[in-house]
């Protein structure tokens, strides 16, 4: 597994346990009441399990199996600010909703949030191909 | 595929048509007069998909295909990993019982099953924690 991927991975399972933590938090409160408070944490729980565990898991499996070439994933530039990107954007979203921020710090942090899978697409959409590309004249010699 | 992954993938696929199941009936409530149950199926409905399905599909297949932990222990604690698999499911199962029961019954023991089937999801979580991190490596 290439060091992007592990970074991703492991930060996925980070918030996985935060977010699990959270809606573990919430259910409990849910069959026994002890603070209404409690419900604050909700849009957290969606935003660690929706797009830091699941968006952020799909990211580091893709970087580490789609097709390369030889042994390059290519551009590896965009995949890292998709890692930074996206979770900068995660807690700045969290942290609007926690602490009353502006709309702005919200927009702010969703468009973190677009500019990290931009920048993910924009590094696999070249990877999206055939296992062995064989090029035209390998191809057109081997035909003969 | 190793036995736990098999089972993992095939009970997620069942929670996969259930949730869609539910969902269903939660379609049907405007047109037709339901059980007052039935208003309490929206967080399952979501749950059965997100925890029953995405869930458990990520954990049988990163069980199954994430680097091996070490020569003697390619996919780390079996146990740990059956342990994940029956506190999800006892976990979601009573959770899929005692949130909407909770709603149409006065027995404060709804609560309570409620708060065991948090507990039960939560540690499910962390025992796939603790067993994945050591396999998120290089080879």
């Amino acid at each position: 597994m290439p060091r992007l991927s592990i970074w991703f991975v492991r930060v996925a399972l980070l918030y996985l346990a935060l977010g699990f933590t959270f809606g573990a938090l919430m259910l409990a409160n849910k069959g026994v009441p002890f603070t209404p408070w409690l419900w604050r944490l909700l849009p957290a729980h969606i935003e660690f399990l929706l797009f830091g565990w699941t968006l952020q898991l799909a990211f580091g499996v893709a970087f580490w199996i789609l097709p390369r070439w030889q042994t390059q994933r290519g551009n590896e530039k965009p995949a890292w600010a998709a890692l930074f990107l996206l979770n900068i954007g995660i807690w700045i979203v969290v942290c609007a909703g926690w602490f009353n921020w502006t709309v702005g710090w919200l927009m702010l942090g969703r468009m973190a949030e677009a500019a990290a899978v931009a920048a993910f697409a924009l590094h696999a959409w070249p990877r999206v191909k055939p296992l062995m590309e064989i090029s035209a004249s390998t191809s057109k010699n081997l035909s003969e | 595929m190793p036995p736990i992954t098999r089972l993992f993938v095939k009970t997620s696929l069942i929670y996969l048509i259930t949730s869609f199941g539910v969902g269903l009936v939660l379609a049907v409530r405007p047109l037709a007069p339901l059980p007052a149950l039935v208003n309490g199926l929206a967080p399952v409905y979501f749950h059965l998909f997100m925890v029953g399905w995405v869930m458990q599909l990520i954990v049988g297949v990163a069980y199954w295909m994430f680097p091996k932990w070490s020569r003697e222990r390619p996919r780390g604690y079996d146990t740990l990993a059956l342990a994940t698999y029956w506190l999800l499911n006892a976990g979601l199962l009573l959770r899929v019982a005692a949130e909407p029961a909770q709603l149409v019954s006065a027995w404060l023991g709804w609560g309570w099953l409620v708060v065991l089937a948090a507990l039960l999801q939560w540690l499910a979580g962390m025992t796939f924690v603790v067993n994945t991190w050591p396999r998120v490596k290089e080879k």
